[in-house]
């Protein structure tokens, strides 16, 4: 890799043109199905992305040959299962610019920000000793988070402060809905402990500013924790290089299977931070009347893994390594820009966050004039289009922008021109069909 | 362009509704009123009842929602004018079999009005809850109403509040 992040060029041309997209689909074999007698126009991978056959073929594979519970048993299928499970672990920590003990599997992003949250309350409640200090919360700490958070990175951390009588506060965005940094500012103090916030908004698609944030925090002596779930199917991702302590990432919306996610620690932390699911291998020993715990990751590995999940997200990884996430990431922000400035020039047609044109993710999310987003996307299913309606588990950002729901069209690799096309024709169709 | 289920779904009638709402903006002096939230999507509305001794005169709402909540709302402001309250109850009943009847029940428009042009909504099921809202509403009114209804003892009304 040579080149400036984004600006990487093959030749003249830019790298975006080298994705072949053509050939991509022909690993995704959800992409060949017809919805409702068309064929389909998938712009719903912020929610979750379809799978490419050398994701479904690696989990198979898993089963057919190796289906064993890992760091148990001493039979062959035990090791190769063992060994698959770690290689995985291996190859996401390559993909995040990680070590391999800073990786956690878990089954979403949710069960990964929950872990923590729940982690720092048992940490608050005396668990832990005297390294698990610096994650104890009292009344008159504080712990902030931006005001365009999805539902899972805001509502562990209401309830830990909750629990343990810290407040919780929030920088505000903008009209555009972007944070504002001078707010930022000033919520950030000598009180703030843990400032958690999502790295791309999986409503507006804009990247949030990391490194003004992190330095707020870090000048405070505050933890930060990174929700990477947009962000780590379009962008190249490097949490040692961003320099944040938590990051979380789900599995199934970057080309991996459903049911898998993963936290990414320092491991100074991680192996200070006490459980929070306690259970089989986990443990250095074990008394009838307590318990030695392991260090990272396996502390936070009780029970049996999902290691078919883990092999698959690997693969995942793999898959996206192999197109290059730089090139990824130019021809996503292709298509974000294609889908913001065309939605932005229909009639009675209105793109919440970043203006058309300004940087953003694959992803955009709009409002029809005098059509409610359930009726817009009804509209474009019966066109086999599928998009996603609603708040998009972001309540709060929607009422601050006073919009009660809109509709979201996101893209993937396998996203092509035509099918942003075809939204954007059958978008223009919506308001005649609805009288708005 | 348009396919069939789709046109069953939204029928000529319920954009007409959806448009011009009937009973729409809340009227003073309710018998009832419930507020009533669709949790998938974040549609509201409050429905009121208005009733004179026992008999539904009419009823009010306000709220925001899809095309087909704000239709269903509107279609069911024009049958449960002169309506006994267990009357309501029985058309809500008919309304919702309708809509769990996944296209077999067509619904019978001398109970359901305008409302059977909702019997599409049945091969929808993520949209049910949009049709249902005014009518979940319009059942947790009544059950208020019907508690109100059974007033204290007269003898010992003038203790109670």
């Amino acid at each position: 890799m040579s080149g400036q992040p984004n600006r990487v060029t093959a030749g003249n041309r830019p790298v975006a043109a080298t994705l072949d997209v053509d050939a991509i689909r022909r690993d995704f074999p959800a992409l060949r199905r017809t919805v409702r007698g068309r064929p389909l126009v998938y712009l719903d991978s912020a929610a979750t992305s379809h799978k490419p056959l050398q994701v479904l073929d690696t989990e198979r594979r898993f089963y057919e040959r190796h289906n064993a519970a890992v760091h148990r048993g001493a039979h062959t299928l035990a090791g190769e299962a063992t060994e698959a499970f770690e290689s995985a672990r291996d190859r996401l920590a390559e993909f995040l610019g990680a070590r391999p003990n800073e990786i956690v599997w878990t089954s979403n992003a949710t069960a990964a920000i929950n872990l923590l949250a729940y982690a720092f309350s048992n940490a608050s409640s005396g668990r832990g000793g005297a390294e698990a200090d610096r994650f104890r919360l009292r009344a008159g700490d504080e712990i902030v988070v931006t005001e365009l958070e999805h539902h899972a990175n805001l509502i562990p951390w209401q309830e830990l402060a909750a629990r343990t009588g810290a407040t919780l506060r929030h920088i505000g965005v903008d009209d555009s809905g972007r944070p504002q940094l001078d707010q930022a500012r000033e919520v950030i103090s000598a009180r703030t402990r843990i400032v958690a916030f999502a790295h791309v908004s999986n409503v507006l698609g804009e990247v949030t500013p990391v490194s003004e944030i992190v330095a707020l925090a870090r000048e405070v002596g505050a933890l930060v924790v990174l929700d990477a779930c947009q962000s780590a199917p379009h962008l190249p991702l490097d949490v040692t290089a961003l320099d944040v302590d938590f990051a979380v990432l789900s599995g199934h919306k970057m080309l991996g299977p459903l049911g898998i996610g993963v936290l990414y620690g320092r491991a100074v932390l991680l192996d200070a931070l006490p459980p929070f699911l306690t259970g089989g291998s986990m443990i250095t020993s074990v008394t009838i009347e307590r318990a030695e715990f392991l260090p990272s990751p396996a502390r936070f590995e009780a029970g049996t893994q999902p290691v078919a999940q883990a092999v698959g997200l690997a693969a995942a990884a793999e898959y996206l390594a192999g197109l290059g996430m730089d090139r990824v990431h130019a021809r996503d922000a292709e298509l974000g820009k294609k889908l913001a400035l065309g939605l932005s020039e229909l009639p009675g047609t209105r793109v919440l966050g970043p203006a058309p044109g300004e940087p953003r993710v694959g992803l955009a999310s709009f409002l029809v004039d005098g059509v409610h987003a359930h009726d817009v996307g009804q509209f474009l299913d019966n066109l086999g289009i599928a998009v996603r309606v609603g708040h998009h588990c972001a309540e709060p950002l929607h009422r601050r922008l006073g919009v009660a729901a809109s509709t979201r069209a996101s893209t993937s690799v396998y996203t092509t021109d035509a099918e942003v096309d075809a939204l954007l024709d059958a978008v223009a169709q919506v308001r005649k069909f609805f009288r708005a | 362009m348009a396919g069939d289920d789709f046109r069953e779904l939204y029928q000529d009638v319920l954009l007409d509704h959806s448009r011009e709402r009937h009973g729409y903006a809340l009227l003073p002096a309710p018998s009832a009123e419930s507020h009533q939230r669709n949790r998938s999507c974040g549609d509201e509305i409050t429905l009121r009842v208005h009733a004179r001794e026992g008999i539904v005169d009419c009823l009010s709402w306000t709220g925001q929602g899809c095309a087909i909540s704000q239709a269903s709302a509107s279609m069911l402001c024009d049958i449960t004018g002169g309506l006994t309250p267990r009357e309501c109850g029985l058309r809500v009943a008919a309304f919702r079999a309708m809509l769990q009847s996944r296209g077999k029940d067509g619904g019978d428009s001398d109970v359901l009005g305008d409302a059977v042009a909702l019997s599409g909504v049945a091969l929808y099921p993520p949209r049910i809850n949009c049709a249902m809202l005014a009518w979940v509403a319009l059942e947790d009114a009544l059950n208020s109403l019907d508690a109100s209804a059974h007033p204290p003892d007269p003898s010992t009304a003038g203790t109670t509040k």
